[in-house]
């Protein structure tokens, strides 16, 4: 479990985190949320897998993404393929004129699966592809650009040029992707009725166990000599070069690593709302993503939890009080934060909450042997 | 809340009288039937929950009034909330009044979905108006489905779809379509079609319907074009008409788009007041005049099933009481009559019923009839579309249509058109 010596995984402190947050996701909001309620927090906390990966390369390794949605979309279409597959057997599409395909298609005049929708006929091979095809994206990106040593805002606003393509491909391909409508009235997995309110209850449950698989790799990366690394990248890149590391390696790890996250937040976004739109790809969202981390406190990996939390939820409550004025709260909101707290939700705990607790730890808080400049504990 | 038994009736049968004689004088069109809320008890008109007391009844309102959709989306909450506030003045539904529940769907289609499901779930409203472009209406369909919801969607639209769940006040793709075309080959004499669109499924299914139809009738398709949504140069395109000098210029552009197309059409020099070509667009109401300019399209024909300037007295009653509740400024598309229709149709079928539930309101639907509407006579049919009149109007430089021609009979809606697909 130790990344390098006499290191600790976790600290006291981070246990603490750690725990609250479990308790926060496992137990306090099921018992205090209705099932529609719980349903809307878990969509949002798959955003806050997007929101982690972005800790990792922009609060760590100083790569801001302004494209994060293409990995979050290609996660969650390659679920939404399988189950549009699922849900669209010969019985269900009997009225088509050509039956068996999803409806789409039909409307499209598509009159055979296309060969490359057919290995989404397969969980195994779905599975997979919710990680790869994201990944492989990611490293074709990141490869291109970093080798060239393309960073800064020249990446952010090639990414963002990303998401832009991706979105117009998608809604132009409507025979083969549901164009601007998505890809809709997903069903059944395997047979399971994902739109149960059970089903939805024990998503919710599931997607809580992966975000903290996902917090706890993330964690491990920040532990390790690579998380090191990527801070000193983001400090001083030249320096980390001419010590000889091979500073575009590590930036093509953490990128593809992030954009599996959000593979994975956008697989169970889709299984959570029942449909997969190009919506969730373009530019808006992407951005949007960066305002959660940002919220959050872009350094710390529970700190992009809470802030995912409080800004779709702030969402929610401000657009169904005030339908027609709603936006320019949300705005407020995010001036007042950046204004006021420029670390986000992590910089108010580290500044008020943690002093208080250390004290309580005052006697030995683990051994903060760590080199790198003190960041704000989770 | 609820009010003890002892004293209410007294109180509420006088405020009723009261309401009753006011409805009876400022809309003195409708026939108001003074159904009283006593003579329906909440127990038995309401069995599945829904939000009804003894004096209210909730509904819900779903559209976009943030975002790129707004534009679009506002006219149809506006005739949406008129429609209510004039059955509330005439004594309610069942004797209950409307209240309203408003949720944005902030023209994003997961949001859409989320707030559906929030009105449905939550605030268990008896019905919603709501809805504007297919993705969101496909978004929320799968919601109305699982909980048991109904959904009057405005729209007109691409049709390939029949939901229990939804009414559709809008006219499918064959209503919009196919008097526009016979109409233009009789009256105009086109023999060549050029087909345009923006590129999503409204315009390419309407277009494989137009070009089906034009086939049949033996003439020709001699292009077909599409552009992504917000797209804004059409040069090229334009350069294809002049040379290939089609007769019509099917165009079925979208949103913001139009504003460019128009323009460049005009500047190209394409003169649509001239005999040829006869511009026919089934997408540009007066909503979207206001934004290309009407000397920009002037002379250019649109088929539609209402047009404000349409003269009949439900009409001049309906654009009279709009301008009156939201300013004389405001022009009224062909979507902002059917989504006034919303209301009235849920009201008809519930006091058919008799009762709120959604299973019964969905059986006594079918066959609905509506007198009052201002585009004129509609029904429902059992496949839950309305049977309407098809128009055509001319589009004049101060930003209404002249109505030129209009359907005998109704027509008949044909989601699913055998040989058009």
């Amino acid at each position: 479990m130790t990344p390098t010596k006499k290191t600790a995984f976790l600290t006291p402190k981070e246990m603490i985190g750690f725990a609250i947050l479990a308790a926060l996701i496992f137990v306090v909001l099921p018992l205090a949320l209705d099932t529609f309620r719980l349903n809307l927090f878990g969509k949002y906390l798959t955003y806050a897998f997007v929101a982690v990966g972005l800790v990792l390369c922009w609060g760590a390794g100083g790569i801001l993404s302004l494209g994060q949605g293409v990995f979050f979309g290609l996660g969650g279409y390659c679920m939404a393929m399988f189950l549009k597959l699922e849900a669209s057997t010969p019985e269900n599409t009997a009225i088509q004129s050509t039956p068996g395909i999803p409806d789409f298609m039909d409307w499209n005049q598509i009159t055979a699966l296309p060969w490359w929708w057919e290995p989404f006929h397969s969980f195994g091979l779905t599975l997979i592809a919710i990680i790869a095809v994201p990944v492989v994206f990611a490293f074709i990106i990141a490869f291109a650009m970093f080798r060239r040593r393309v960073g800064g805002v020249y990446f952010a606003i090639i990414t963002q040029a990303i998401a832009a393509i991706l979105t117009i491909l998608i809604i132009g391909q409507q025979g083969f992707t549901g164009g601007v409508n998505g890809i809709t009235d997903l069903r059944t997995l395997h047979g399971w009725d994902i739109r149960t309110d059970e089903a939805k209850n024990i998503l919710y449950f599931v997607n809580g166990i992966l975000l903290f698989a996902v917090l706890f790799a993330a964690h491990y990366v920040r532990k390790s000599k690579l998380g090191r690394l990527l801070i000193a990248m983001r400090d001083q890149e030249d320096r980390v070069r001419f010590s000889g590391y091979d500073v575009a390696s590590f930036k093509i790890f953490v990128f593809c690593l992030g954009a599996a996250f959000s593979a994975i937040g956008g697989a169970m976004f889709t299984l959570q709302v029942g449909f997969m739109s190009p919506t969730l790809v373009g530019i808006v969202p992407s951005i949007e993503m960066v305002i959660f981390c940002a919220v959050g406190g872009r350094l710390s990996i529970i700190g992009a939890v809470y802030g995912t939390l409080l800004v779709n939820f702030a969402k929610t409550t401000f657009s169904e009080s005030f339908p027609e004025v709603w936006l320019l709260g949300l705005g407020a909101l995010f001036i007042a934060v950046v204004m006021a707290f420029p670390r986000g939700l992590a910089g108010i705990w580290a500044d008020w909450v943690e002093p208080r607790l250390s004290s309580l730890f005052s006697r030995k808080t683990g051994d903060d042997s760590t080199a790198a400049p003190k960041t704000p504990a989770e | 809340m609820t009010k003890s038994n002892g004293n209410s009736p007294k109180s509420t049968v006088s405020r009723r009288a009261v309401l009753a004689g006011g409805a009876a004088l400022s809309a003195s069109l409708f026939l108001p039937k003074n159904l009283r809320a006593q003579d329906y008890p909440t127990a038995a008109v309401n069995t599945t929950g829904l939000a009804v007391t003894d004096d209210t009844v909730t509904v819900g309102i779903l559209h976009s009034v943030t975002g790129t959709m707004a534009i679009s989306e506002t006219g149809s909450v506006q005739a949406e909330k008129l429609a209510i506030e004039q059955i509330n003045a005439q004594g309610g539904v069942l004797g209950r009044k409307i209240e309203f529940i408003q949720e944005d769907g902030a023209s994003d289609w997961p949001t859409f979905a989320e707030k559906a499901k929030k009105l449905l779930v939550n605030d268990k409203v008896a019905s919603v108006m709501g809805c504007w472009t297919s993705a969101s209406r496909k978004a929320v369909l799968p919601v109305f489905e699982q909980y048991n919801g109904m959904l009057y969607y405005p729209t007109f639209y691409e049709g390939l779809e029949q939901s229990p769940n939804v009414i559709y006040t809008g006219q499918e793709a064959t209503q919009q379509i196919i008097a526009g075309i016979d109409w233009v080959t009789k009256e105009k004499g086109a023999k060549s079609f050029y087909l345009l669109g923006s590129d999503y499924i409204w315009p390419r299914t309407s277009n494989k319907i137009a070009r089906k139809h034009i086939e049949k009738l033996g003439l020709k398709v001699v292009g077909e074009e599409y552009y992504p949504l917000g797209h804004t140069q059409f040069n090229s395109v334009i350069n294809k008409i002049k040379l290939k000098k089609p007769d019509v210029i099917y165009a079925i552009v979208v949103g913001g788009s139009n504003v460019a197309f128009y323009k460049q059409l005009k500047a190209a020099g394409i003169d649509m007041t001239k005999e040829k070509p006869v511009l026919l667009t089934i997408s540009v109401t007066e909503d979207e005049i206001r934004g290309i300019g009407g000397e920009n399209i002037e002379g250019a024909y649109a088929c539609m099933k209402y047009f404000q300037s349409l003269e009949n007295p439900n009409n001049a009653d309906f654009v009279a009481a709009f301008k009156e509740m939201w300013g004389d400024d405001m022009v009224i598309g062909d979507v902002t009559q059917a989504a006034y229709l919303g209301p009235w149709l849920w009201k008809a079928a519930v006091e058919k019923a008799g009762s709120f539930d959604v299973d019964k309101v969905r059986e006594a639907s079918p066959d609905i009839e509506l007198p009052t509407a201002p585009e004129g006579y509609v029904k429902v049919h059992p496949n839950h579309h309305l049977w309407s009149k098809t128009r055509v109007g001319k589009a004049m430089a101060d930003g209404q249509y002249e109505v030129v021609f209009e359907t005998a009979d109704l027509v008949e809606p044909d989601p699913f058109p055998e040989g058009y697909q």
